[in-house]
């Protein structure tokens, strides 16, 4: 039962990496949402099961946590945020899908292979997907890159935070609680501004286009 | 070779043609079932075949022998890989004939003749569905390819019939390799048999349609033939997937009589997978044909990292 247990670790760093990879090749940030808090979801699974097979009882407060902040809280905020801008059609990322799925290839071959001698050190019993929760990061990092519109960027955001968590459960099998418990509120109240930013860029440019940020000088029309 | 081997051969290859059509009519049924629609019988693809088959086969004038030759070419690599895959028994003298790359080639082969044979006569429609099956063909084939490497990794070995028995013999675990090999020979399979993401069987629709496309200059037991061969292809890729994800219940070489229960076994499964068939094709949209590249990429991508993901965790 607990070899079955631990090999259900493996598929839940399988079931996030399948995510991040949806989240990149996904068009609608209704969609994108939903991706989120599946994401979240499997961590929470993914937490527990840590937590049962090593006996660490901070990991079910982080669990709970998570459940609580990634699968409840953010993806309403989300849901408010998007329903208040009335944002729900298709955005086209800067890159063709196609593109970046390959470019996503190329950044697991990358992290699989740095994660490997680092993976080796590490004592905890999911050390091995170590290269998945790195790759999961590099993911999301890359696309808050390739999108330009800022939902998705924040959602990007949120998902490389995921990616850490998991990274210091696989590692490290968590980190200290007042770390865990920094890092949750910091994504709360991140997500809390951004979604005021969001309404601010709004209200600016008529457009959540974030490449209207990169004009920086005063123009006589505006 | 024994004789429950050529046995074994020879019931496999009378199965898949006989069951393919009703295989088809299995999953039209269902489909009209969710769909809500009054279902067509169960062996209503067997009563079309018999209708064209006894139709006379209209030729163009300006057809070249390809064009006549092409129905008889798709229906014998349908007919052959069907051989080759292991539904009943792992035991199968035509087994060593071709393996998993090779069988990807014989399908290869019958897209090309299908798509020549298109193009022969001029027509617009048939040319325009012969480019649109090479698109897909030709993004579906690295998937597949990457599909059936994942699982040869696993079983050391690139036959179908010692990949078969190997999956049924090693212990059970949860490998998430398998979970994206999966994925992705599901979406290849979409796909190459023409489902419904990709293309709608049963419509004429000019703009959208890809088999029908190619077929269209077809008729008596020619089309007959074509129609057969894209059954016994649908039987094919079924039977590929579960040979590889679900193989338990496959006969082997010391036990030839599990092939008593391996008929059943085999139903079943395909019922339960001719179902889930139905289920994907209500529940999904046509995509634009300029979405597949997408679609298929993503199949890709799954396959790839299935392969990538086994190394890690092996490793």
């Amino acid at each position: 039962m607990d070899a079955l247990l631990g090999q259900s670790i493996n598929l839940d760093a399988a079931v996030l990496l399948m995510v991040s990879f949806a989240m990149i090749s996904q068009r609608r940030i209704l969609s994108l949402v939903h991706l989120y808090t599946l994401q979240g979801a499997t961590l929470v699974l993914a937490t527990t099961t840590v937590a049962y097979l090593t006996h660490q009882d901070h990991l079910y407060v982080s669990a709970a946590l998570t459940l609580g902040l990634k699968v409840v809280l953010i993806p309403q905020l989300l849901h408010r945020v998007i329903d208040r801008l009335d944002v729900r059609w298709d955005v086209e990322p800067l890159i063709n899908i196609p593109t970046t799925m390959l470019i996503g290839i190329a950044l697991v071959v990358f992290s699989f292979n740095l994660a490997l001698p680092i993976a080796q050190l590490s004592s905890s019993i999911a050390r091995a997907t170590l290269g998945i929760a790195l790759a999961c990061v590099l993911l999301s990092f890359m696309m808050m890159i390739v999108r330009a519109k800022a939902i998705p960027q924040v959602i990007g955001f949120l998902a490389m935070e995921n990616g850490l968590f998991f990274a210091a459960t696989a590692a490290t099998n968590g980190m200290p609680m007042i770390v865990e418990l920094g890092i949750g509120l910091d994504v709360l109240v991140g997500a809390l501004i951004l979604g005021v930013f969001m309404f601010q860029i709004r209200e600016q440019f008529d457009s959540l286009d974030i490449r209207h940020l990169e004009k920086l000088r005063e123009s006589e029309d505006r | 070779m024994s004789t429950a081997a050529i046995l074994a051969q020879f019931l496999e290859i009378v199965l898949a043609l006989a069951g393919a059509p009703l295989l088809l009519g299995w999953v039209d049924q269902w489909r009209a079932r969710l769909q809500n629609k009054s279902a067509p019988p169960l062996l209503q693809p067997y009563h079309v075949l018999h209708k064209l088959l006894v139709k006379e086969s209209v030729v163009a004038d300006s057809a070249s022998p390809l064009f006549r030759m092409a129905p008889y070419v798709k229906f014998g690599c349908m007919t052959l890989a069907c051989a080759i895959v292991p539904t009943l028994s792992t035991d199968l003298p035509l087994a060593s004939a071709a393996d998993a790359i090779a069988l990807v080639g014989l399908l290869a082969l019958a897209r090309t003749f299908l798509a020549l044979a298109a193009m022969d006569l001029g027509t617009a429609f048939g040319t325009m569905g012969a480019r649109r099956d090479m698109l897909v063909g030709f993004l579906a084939e690295p998937a597949l390819l990457m599909t059936l490497f994942c699982t040869s990794l696993i079983t050391h070995s690139t036959s179908l019939a010692n990949m078969v028995q190997s999956m049924a013999h090693r212990p059970f675990v949860l490998d998430p390799s398998l979970a994206f090999a999966g994925v992705a020979f599901t979406i290849v399979s979409l796909a190459e048999n023409t489902r419904i993401p990709v293309d709608n069987p049963a419509t004429h629709l000019e703009l959208t349609m890809i088999h029908e496309a190619l077929l269209l200059e077809y008729s008596g037991r020619h089309l007959a033939l074509m129609e057969w061969a894209a059954a016994l292809k649908l039987f094919a890729y079924s039977c590929i997937g579960l040979a590889l994800f679900l193989p338990w219940g496959i006969a082997e070489i010391d036990a030839p009589l599990a092939m008593i229960t391996a008929v059943p076994v085999l139903a079943a499964k395909l019922a339960v997978g001719g179902i889930l068939l139905a289920l994907i094709e209500t529940v999904s949209a046509k995509m634009r044909i300029f979405r597949v590249p997408e679609f298929l990429a993503t199949a890709f991508l799954l396959a790839v990292i299935g392969l990538l993901v086994h190394q890690l965790l092996q490793g």
